[in-house]
């Protein structure tokens, strides 16, 4: 067992290793006193909460939260889709169809999550509570689309985003996920509803102001690293940039949904 | 504990062995515990000539995961290899991007997995059999990726509870959702407005507004006739 060492390593593959603790003299401060105390027995232990501390996020919510989280981009999501089918300019035919099909889902979304929360004892938000922002609402449906495609390929984020957070509950992960995937089938009809590929490549994806931030964040969705690995050019050939973002869709934590910059900018 | 053979053997494969474990090591710490020991890595199941078993753990999961992106990526690479007649220049752009998603997927997973993959001693890899498709007409195609590309949606979504290690269901998420937006695609394709119909989002029920979830063994005999082998989910069914 050597801590440093392994620290050393990580340092290889992660840069920011000895940022991540609270600080560098922090760390073998710690260090020294643990070896001091002759602990190296229980040193596994040890590393183990050293490095969740350092990786993982502060303070998971708690499954209700993530929940009403949820929730609140369900309802966002219904009324956005109420709004635009009331407002009239969706096309009759497969357009129309298409958006009375993703409002029907999101509208289940909403009362599958709304049923959850409260069998678990929790208080949901309702429709009360969250309204897409109507100043915000485009006039041409053009643009009407262009929001739906924000929407959704936030969701997608959003949802991803949270997984780990519903780990302790394997049902309620599976469902979110469940979820999850509808959403992406929604946004990959969105996108090529607006002449957009169903994926999303590295090079812009042509949102208008002010839904440019769907796609940027702490991790952003032209992103080509994956566990470290730069998938342009380490996986034995190389592969280009917008295939490389493409096949990897990525994570908004709840923060950055809820940013007024994204969705939280959104709600009424 | 350490000698200098284990600190060189393991400077020269953390980085390979180990990204998944070390990158955002929240629940990998006792992975890295066992890196700083030296530990050599699980043995991979041995597939036989008949039968490949997925052990219970991560690197079964993954590893079902893996074979399902080998599986999806060959599919592509043939219908790249000799596009049908009626194939559009749109038609074979998207394919030409659906090859090369599932190549990365598949690639990524081998390149993770490492001596982990199942067929990391295969000489040869397995060989699957696109028989039971019409790969010569658009609608053939078409209809074939719409059955895999569901399966594989339906598979992810069974596949992410049994996953211990929070950073594997991260990235399987990651995957999930791409291919689900290849399964909207190539569903409208197939039929106009059909990427969430209700054969695959339940339309009614307690089950409304869901997509599919396929457990291993589901997916196991969804897909038994491509294969040159069959699949043993046993341990992944008990996680």
């Amino acid at each position: 067992m050597n801590i440093l060492r392994i620290i050393e390593q990580l340092s290889e593959v992660d840069a920011d290793v000895l940022g991540r603790f609270d600080s560098r003299r922090a760390v073998f401060k710690t260090l020294g006193e643990t070896a001091k105390k002759g602990a190296l027995a229980s040193a596994p232990i040890f590393v183990a909460s050293l490095f969740s501390k350092a990786y993982g996020q502060t303070t998971a919510p708690s499954v209700i939260e993530v929940l009403n989280y949820a929730l609140t981009l369900e309802l966002l999501e219904e009324d956005y889709y109420k709004k635009m089918t009331a407002a009239g300019q969706v096309p009759t035919g497969a357009p129309a169809g298409a958006i009375a099909l993703i409002l029907k889902h999101e509208t289940a979304h909403v009362k599958l999550l709304t049923d959850t929360i409260k069998s678990l004892n929790g208080t949901p938000v309702t429709d009360t509570d969250v309204k897409f922002k109507e100043s915000l609402f485009p006039a041409d449906y053009a643009t009407q689309l262009a929001f739906a495609q924000a929407l959704e390929d936030t969701g997608v984020r959003a949802y991803k985003g949270q997984a780990g957070n519903l780990m302790s509950n394997s049902a309620l992960l599976q469902v979110a996920l469940q979820i999850h995937s509808v959403e992406a089938r929604h946004a990959a009809h969105i996108r090529t509803m607006r002449g957009q590929t169903p994926w999303i490549p590295a090079s812009d994806s042509n949102l208008p102001a002010p839904l440019g931030p769907v796609y940027t964040g702490g991790i952003r969705e032209d992103n080509v690293t994956q566990s470290n690995v730069n998938l342009t050019t380490q996986l034995g050939t190389t592969y280009s940039a917008n295939d490389a973002a493409a096949s990897f869709d990525e994570i908004l934590t709840m923060a950055e949904v809820l940013d007024s910059s994204r969705a939280g900018g959104l709600v009424a | 504990m350490i000698n200098s053979e284990a600190t060189s053997f393991l400077g020269r494969t953390l980085r390979r062995r180990s990204f998944l474990r070390v990158a955002g090591a929240t629940a990998a710490s006792s992975a890295l515990v066992l890196a700083g020991c030296g530990e050599d890595p699980a043995p991979a199941p041995t597939p036989d000539t008949t039968t490949l078993g997925f052990k219970q753990d991560d690197t079964g999961v993954l590893n079902f995961a893996y074979l399902l992106e080998q599986l999806e990526a060959a599919f592509y690479q043939k219908v790249v290899e000799a596009f049908p007649a009626d194939f559009t220049a749109a038609d074979k752009a998207a394919f030409l991007d659906l090859r090369d998603h599932e190549v990365i997927h598949r690639e990524f997973l081998k390149f993770a997995l490492s001596t982990n993959a199942y067929d990391a001693g295969l000489t040869t890899p397995l060989a699957f059999n696109f028989t039971a498709f019409t790969l010569t007409t658009r609608a053939g195609v078409y209809a074939a990726a719409r059955t895999l590309e569901d399966v594989g949606v339906g598979a992810y979504n069974g596949l992410a509870r049994r996953i211990a290690n929070p950073q594997y269901l991260q990235l399987l998420a990651k995957l999930a959702s791409v291919e689900a937006r290849h399964a909207a695609f190539v569903r409208d394709q197939a039929e106009p407005n059909s990427f969430a119909a209700s054969d695959v989002i339940a339309d009614s029920g307690s089950l409304a507004g869901l997509d599919t979830v396929k457990t291993p063994a589901e997916v196991a005999t969804l897909i038994a006739s491509l294969l040159p082998v069959v699949l043993i989910t046993d341990g992944l069914m008990l996680l």
